[in-house]
């Protein structure tokens, strides 16, 4: 059985039930070293102390905030072009827990940067490109609750997903062609990491997490979505019966 | 506090309101889920099926 089978949403269903206790295990395990290495193992950063562990969170949080829309941007793509199936259930499904991380990195950025900056808000490239994320996220739900047709409010969603993408390399590349007191990056950066390995090691685990944290999430709305369109159908053919009497 | 430094109340706060977000997103997600079971056991109750019966009602329901 090929990947493309799973297009069907009753098979999808079936995968989602077999995998999912699985996932679940893994995350917990995951979460568990993760958080142990972060309170008990990482040494404290030489300049912001015990601060620094607030990283252990902002940092994934910002990398899903971004990770989420180019995955509602494939699927967007996946419902324009491929006019797949269960493409426009995902972006829609993926937009709730983008906006939800994203407003996390921009908490857990305001209470890092009080302490480390002096201000819990700056309007520097970085946090302005975070935050108009968080707002097209907002925008996207909006859309797809606005328009009750799911076929119409797929595609008009994907047109607009597609427009914001924009806003992905300008997040990314933000702190290199502006002037920002957000610090540039450190992990993903020519030359290498700049960090030690000490706090590497609980950030990438962290980050794997909370990645598994949002397949969980997104596998299970996927799993809702499918089952509120079913509904739906049925609602529809039940509403055509009535009426024929 | 002096376990996590001079800034413990930043650091409590951030990881508090992380759980407390990411708590609503599973249960909102679990609620939905049983919501939309509990509706489909209704319809199929009252013995309304989909032409269907199994296919494919991703997009356009």
């Amino acid at each position: 059985m090929g990947l493309l089978d799973y297009a069907n949403p009753t098979r999808f269903l079936g995968l989602v039930a077999a995998v999912m206790p699985w996932l679940v295990g893994l995350t917990v395990a995951v979460f568990a070293a993760g958080l142990w290495l972060v309170f008990f193992n990482a040494p404290a950063d030489y300049q912001q102390g015990e601060t620094v562990k607030i990283m252990y969170i902002h940092v994934p949080f910002a990398w899903l905030s971004m990770f989420c829309y180019v995955t509602m941007a494939g699927s967007a793509l996946g419902t324009l072009v491929w006019r797949h199936p269960l493409a426009d259930v995902s972006a829609k499904c993926a937009a709730p827990i983008g906006a939800a991380f994203t407003f996390l990195a921009l908490v857990t950025g305001a209470l890092w940067g009080k302490p480390m900056w002096g201000t819990w808000w700056v309007w520097d490239a970085r946090l302005t490109s975070v935050l108009v994320l968080f707002i097209m996220y907002l925008g996207l739900i909006a859309l797809q609750e606005t328009i009750e047709d799911p076929a119409r409010a797929a595609k008009a969603a994907a047109v607009l997903t597609l427009v914001g993408v924009v806003n992905i390399p300008v997040i990314k590349f933000s702190v290199d062609w502006w002037n920002t007191l957000h610090q540039p990056s450190s992990v993903f950066r020519m030359g290498g990491s700049s960090i030690d390995m000490s706090m590497l090691v609980p950030l990438l685990i962290m980050a794997v997490a909370f990645s598994l944290l949002f397949v969980i999430v997104h596998l299970m709305a996927m799993r809702n979505e499918i089952l509120r369109r079913r509904i739906r159908t049925m609602r529809m053919i039940e509403a055509a019966g009535a009426d024929g009497r | 506090m002096t376990l996590l430094g001079n800034h413990g109340g930043f650091i409590l706060a951030a990881y508090g309101i992380a759980i407390v977000v990411v708590a609503a997103l599973f249960v909102w997600v679990v609620v939905d889920g049983r919501n939309q079971r509990r509706a489909l056991a209704e319809l199929e109750a009252r013995g309304v099926r989909r032409r269907s019966g199994g296919g494919r009602e991703g997009g356009a329901a």
